[in-house]
């Protein structure tokens, strides 16, 4: 169980080729399946509401056209519409590649510690933030300062619940994580783990935002969150963005599908396994797709001000589920 | 609304859109979009008749998404602008700034017979001038208002789908 | 070997009196014309003797200056331990940059022959308090420090009125500082019977000298450290000096603070009940929430910094207490991490600090303006100063691969692990661990927001007014300080590994806290954890460099058109007033946290003539004002005020009235007596 014994001690090679490749794979496949996740949650919404839908492959089609297209920019904004997104994009590419998504296989000096993983994804915020206010418009502020405000109380809900997940396996470790509860599946239906899992759903809907705190179809200026940053941004600026954003939404997806139901995830590097890890993942990130999208029909964007409470319920979960494991158990 | 009865009205209306007609033919040019179109409103000053049958077009019944049409916040994510009415004078400078601002390849789509010529408003001593004057028109849907299926279709010509 | 070193330090320890006499001499006696450059050579020099002193000392060489008093008392010991070395190494680091950047940024007031005479005197104050080897000398270089930065402060007060108020406040709350920690030293002598540091370890841990002697340190060195609600000097004080100054008293200053609580909680009194830790971590936990809620809403961005830095130290002292509270649960391995974590946040805070102050500096320097508010555009005109202010906002923001993210993640891991307690878990600790990480947690949130509004609202967009707009980056000295404040964030954030090690060898029993992992990562058995920032950059690099090559091949074959305004929904007055400020930024967070901030929101409708609709004007006017000023210290000030004005009726001046008092006085003596 000992990190630093693995970082020092290990066969390097066969300790980091599995690794590698397990890395390699997840940002293959999840390059591959973030548009697809999205496409597919338009479509099922579109059906629900009686519309035929676009079809999945159409996120596809959209950044194909928007690479291919001529940017405009202001000519006060200069390289923080390329730097942003760029920043995005690898913020969200790391994300993935330290996630436990396919497999739990990492490198040793290199784990996907909760700390880490949240402060990567930081950094794509903050960069989104900053194109936002680098239009230098009203609605671009105003998206920014929404995002900044929700980023920041979101926090605190986002590292307690998953330091009340990180409990029963003594780490926080998020591969460790998954893989003692897959040794050990009782984990994953005690009060405690449900509670942080509401928490940690609540805090990434909030993230990445989706319906209630941030409606993603929405074409009105005032009620966004998210868009009103990128309402200044064209062509690949504005597809790399989106790309980023989507990677992140497919990731964190995947997190939530492993931590409540790891079955199928490699965690021995064989063929097999590494192939098995993957229909895992892509199924059970499409079905939670599937789920995020059924549930938005039956949600309303909820006021601005609003969100702070329901972040304040959430985190009252999450503050729940770290001081009962202790005090419990 | 509870839950309960939202569900039994999604389970009841399925298939609102009606069957989709015959494609039209691809307008020149459009192949670049791919398939793909992203779709700017603009009322550069009608009377809301064309505006409500946009609006239609873009509803569950002609659902003009499901040919890869989508309403977007911003000019510059936009490739086509669908553009109503005829340009008043407080909307030439807003208009000639979102049209500046779509980047390029774009199109244009007007809408109804004022977007042409002015329609009942011609001469009007609030107008700006036909939208001609303003920008290179690529598609026009003849009407006033048109109906929607006729949006639609114009829509279409430029995804090709 | 250890001969030389020992050497060494004393050699050190009086080349910095030495050149502090000089450099005082030199300000008083060179031509105005040189004065800066003169004065602010030397003072690097001693700022540069200082580190090298605190670096040897750091790497545990031994030696002391004794200085022979004329008064009756043992002689002043000067015998910086690690500890003290690591300390007087990090304020003379900032000391130095803060004298290159003074050098060329110092005009008119802070220029004067007063000004420099004092920054020497502020400097070596600071760089001996932490050699300091009993509490006489001690207390004698806190009130040097104390007095330098004092006149350094006052360099305008003829100018500005803010200045001379900050001054009084100030003083006032430097001296209440220093009389609780005098009086703490007075109760450890009492207790102990002497002033030697080495003598306090004989005190009973527990007994009531010792909790007394807590109570009053921590009052004292967290006035210094700018801990709620001691912490009301700060946004009058910081905003007001000259910008290089306030670099120095946030960035070096304020550790001072720091280091006196940890000599107390370390090195004088070890073994602490587990109220102290508590203690110390609601008084971090408090200060960190409130500073960053100050901050976050904060549109005057020296006002801004200053706050921040309260959060910071809040977040100090929390790792701090957490370390004592572990320690007595007995989580040592967590112990001895949240401790290191809380040293190296301070250095990390020492370096990003200065850096972002002394880029309030350079943008005070070319604009004029310090209200975010008139800011705007300056990351295009000046791209040196964006680029050094930006690393500093990372650090302050704890991303990654910055120094501040080094710290708070070992901070919170050692949190989340003491929390893990094996065995005898006890209840505190498990409801307070989590508490702690939840406040550190809404406080990065918060930190991250007001750096994104600093940054993004001074340098990002369009200027919002005509001096921003002019705006050229500063000259070259100014930039080296800058480059030299930027390059240290970045390095310990990089490599933290050899740097977390030294720290970790300051503290009794820490040796072997921290090891060096993989590419100068820090691993810390204790707790389990490992971080390798480089080679998490490296991963970044790995998996950023081909979609940099799309954007690049995608740019050639698709050119981007610049057109001349934004778009911002097509209107024909798109006026930069139009984008977003720093007030509106903060806007939904006073909303939001409307209970603790309390603002004052003043709207005034104008109507166009008689009409009862139509609007000519609206005026709003908000503030938020420190809570703990009106309802605290306001109350507390009003009240002595007029206790005062009540004895003054007694004291009329009246030679009658006097003679009756001494004849009542007379009367109660002898009846006193005769009883």
């Amino acid at each position: 169980m000992n990190v630093l014994t693995d970082v020092t001690a290990t066969d390097v090679t066969a300790e980091v080729l599995p690794a590698v490749v397990i890395a390699l794979v997840q940002v293959v496949v999840f390059v591959a399946l973030a548009p697809v996740l999205v496409g597919l949650i338009r479509q099922v919404r579109a059906r629900i509401e009686g519309r035929r839908g676009a079809g999945v492959l159409q996120p596809w089609r959209d950044l194909r056209k928007l690479l291919a297209k001529n940017p405009v920019r202001a000519a006060d904004s200069g390289w923080m519409l390329t730097a942003g997104p760029l920043a995005l994009v690898v913020s969200s590419l790391v994300l993935v590649v330290l996630l436990p998504l396919v497999g739990t296989i990492s490198v040793a000096a290199l784990p996907s510690d909760l700390f880490v993983i949240v402060s990567v994804m930081l950094i794509g915020v903050v960069a989104l933030a900053l194109v936002g206010l680098d239009a230098g418009t009203a609605f671009g502020g105003m998206g920014s300062s929404r995002h900044m405000t929700v980023a920041a109380l979101v926090e605190p809900t986002l590292l307690l619940s998953v330091y009340a997940l990180s409990i029963p396996a003594g780490t926080s470790t998020l591969s460790r994580i998954v893989g003692s509860r897959l040794d050990d599946p009782g984990i994953i239906i005690s009060p405690v783990s449900l509670l942080a899992l509401v928490a940690l759903i609540i805090a990434i809907m909030a993230e990445t935002g989706r319906l209630p705190v941030d409606n993603p179809g929405t074409h009105l200026e005032l009620t966004m969150l998210h868009e009103a940053m990128t309402l200044e941004a064209s062509g690949r600026d504005l597809a790399w963005l989106e790309v980023g954003g989507w990677l992140k939404l497919a990731a964190l997806l995947g997190l939530v599908a492993n931590l409540a139901a790891p079955w199928g995830v490699a965690t021995e590097f064989t063929v097999l396994g590494v192939l098995v890890g993957v229909g895992a993942i892509v199924v059970k990130v499409l079905l939670l797709g599937v789920l995020l999208s059924v549930g938005e029909v039956f949600l309303a964007k909820v006021r601005l001000f609003q969100v702070p409470e329901l972040l304040a319920g959430s985190f009252a979960l999450a503050f729940l589920a770290v001081t009962a494991s202790y005090l419990v158990a | 609304m509870s839950v309960l009865r939202l569900a039994t009205l999604i389970r009841r209306g399925h298939h609102i859109a009606e069957p989709a007609p015959a494609k039209p033919a691809r307008f020149a040019g459009s192949e670049v979009l791919g398939g793909s179109v992203q779709v700017r409103y603009i009322n550069a000053g009608g009377c809301n008749d064309c505006a409500l049958e946009v609006t239609a077009a873009f509803g569950p019944v002609y659902d003009v998404e499901r040919y890869g049409a989508r309403l977007v916040p911003s000019p510059r994510h936009a490739d086509v602008l669908l553009i109503t009415g005829s340009v008043s004078r407080n909307m030439a400078e807003p208009l000639r700034r979102t049209i500046e601002a779509t980047p390029t390849p774009r199109f244009v789509i007007a809408v109804g017979d004022c977007a042409l010529d002015g329609g009942a408003a011609r001469g009007g001593y609030g107008l700006a001038g036909p939208l001609s004057d303003f920008v290179h028109i690529d598609i026009h849907v003849p009407g006033s208002p048109p109906e929607p299926a006729a949006i639609v279709a114009a829509l279409r010509q430029l995804t090709g789908r | 070997m250890s001969a030389i070193d020992a050497g060494l330090i004393q050699a050190g320890l009086g080349l910095q009196l030495l050149l502090a006499v000089v450099a005082v001499a030199a300000a008083l006696l060179v031509s105005p014309a040189r004065r800066s450059l003169t004065v602010g050579v030397i003072s690097a020099a001693l700022a540069a003797t200082g580190l090298a002193t605190g670096i040897a000392a750091l790497l545990g060489a031994p030696g002391s200056l004794s200085l022979d008093t004329v008064l009756p008392m043992d002689a002043l010991t000067l015998s910086p331990d690690r500890l003290g070395g690591l300390f007087m190494a990090v304020v003379s680091a900032v000391g130095l940059i803060v004298c290159l950047f003074g050098m060329s940024s110092a005009r008119g007031p802070a220029a004067s022959r007063t000004a420099w005479a004092a920054m020497p005197v502020f400097l070596v104050g600071m760089q001996l308090v932490p050699a300091a080897a009993d509490s006489v000398s001690f207390l004698l270089a806190w009130e040097i420090m104390t007095l330098g930065s004092t006149v350094l402060l006052l360099a305008d007060h003829a100018t500005r009125a803010s200045v001379s108020s900050a001054g009084i406040w100030y003083s006032a709350m430097s001296q209440l500082s220093f009389f609780f920690i005098l009086a703490g030293f007075a109760v450890l002598a009492a207790a102990t019977g002497g002033t030697s540091f080495s003598a306090a370890g004989s005190l009973e841990p527990g007994s009531a000298a010792a909790n007394l002697a807590f109570v009053l340190f921590i009052l004292g060195f967290g006035g210094k450290a700018e801990l709620v609600p001691l912490h009301v000097w700060v946004p009058r004080v910081l905003p007001e000096a000259p910008s290089h100054v306030s670099a120095a008293m946030s960035g070096a200053m304020v550790k001072i603070g720091v280091y006196g609580a940890l000599l107390v909680c370390v090195r004088l009194l070890p073994e602490a009940p587990a109220w102290w830790g508590i203690v110390i971590m609601v008084l971090g936990g408090v200060s960190a929430l409130y500073g960053i809620l100050q901050a976050s809403v904060a549109s005057d961005l020296k006002v801004l910094l200053a706050y921040s830095t309260t959060e910071n130290m809040g977040l100090i002292f929390l790792g701090l207490g957490a370390s004592m509270l572990l320690r007595t649960s007995g989580a040592t391995g967590a112990a001895d991490a949240a401790l290191v974590a809380a040293i190296l946040l301070a250095v990390s805070h020492a370096a990003f600090k200065a850096t972002l102050f002394l880029g309030a500096g350079a943008i005070i320097h070319s604009t004029g303006e310090r209200n975010l508010d008139r800011l705007g555009g300056l990351g295009r005109r000046m791209p040196f100063t964006a680029a050094a202010f930006g690393i500093g906002a990372m650090g302050a923001a704890a991303l990654p691969i910055t120094s501040g993210f080094v710290a708070e993640w070992m901070l919170l891991q050692s949190l989340v692990n003491g929390g893990r307690l094996q065995g005898d878990a006890s209840v505190a600790a498990s409801v307070a661990m989590p508490l702690a990480v939840a406040v550190i947690a809404l406080t990065a949130g918060l930190a991250l927001l007001t750096f994104v509004k600093a940054y993004g609202i001074a340098f990002l967009a369009r200027p919002r007014s005509a001096p921003a707009s002019e705006a050229r980056d500063v000259p070259g000295l100014m930039r080296l300080a800058l480059g030299l404040g930027a390059l240290t964030v970045l390095t310990l954030g990089l490599v933290p590994g050899p740097i977390a090690q030294a720290v970790a060898a300051a503290v009794p029993d820490g040796s072997g806290t921290v090891q060096v992992v993989g590419l100068a990562g820090v691993g810390v058995p204790g707790i389990n954890a490992v971080l390798d920032p480089l080679l998490l950059t490296v991963l970044a690099a790995v998996v950023g460099i081909p979609v940099l090559v799309a954007m690049l091949v995608s740019a050639r074959r698709h050119p981007a058109r610049i057109s001349e305004l934004p778009w911002g929904g097509g209107g024909s007055r798109a006026r930069p007033r139009m984008q977003y400020t720093a007030t509106s930024y903060a806007e939904p967070l006073v909303r939001v946290f409307d209970d603790v901030l309390k603002p004052t929101r003043d709207v005034q409708v104008t109507h166009a003539g008689e009409s009862r609709y139509l609007v000519e004007r609206v005026t709003v006017q908000q503030s938020v004002s420190d809570v703990f000023e009106t309802r605290f210290y306001r109350p507390v000030l009003q009240l002595v005020q007029r206790f005062g004005i009540a004895v003054r009726q007694i004291a009329n001046g009246s030679i009658h009235r006097y003679l009756t008092y001494s004849f009542v006085a007379f009367l109660i003596v002898l009846i006193a007596v005769s009883l």
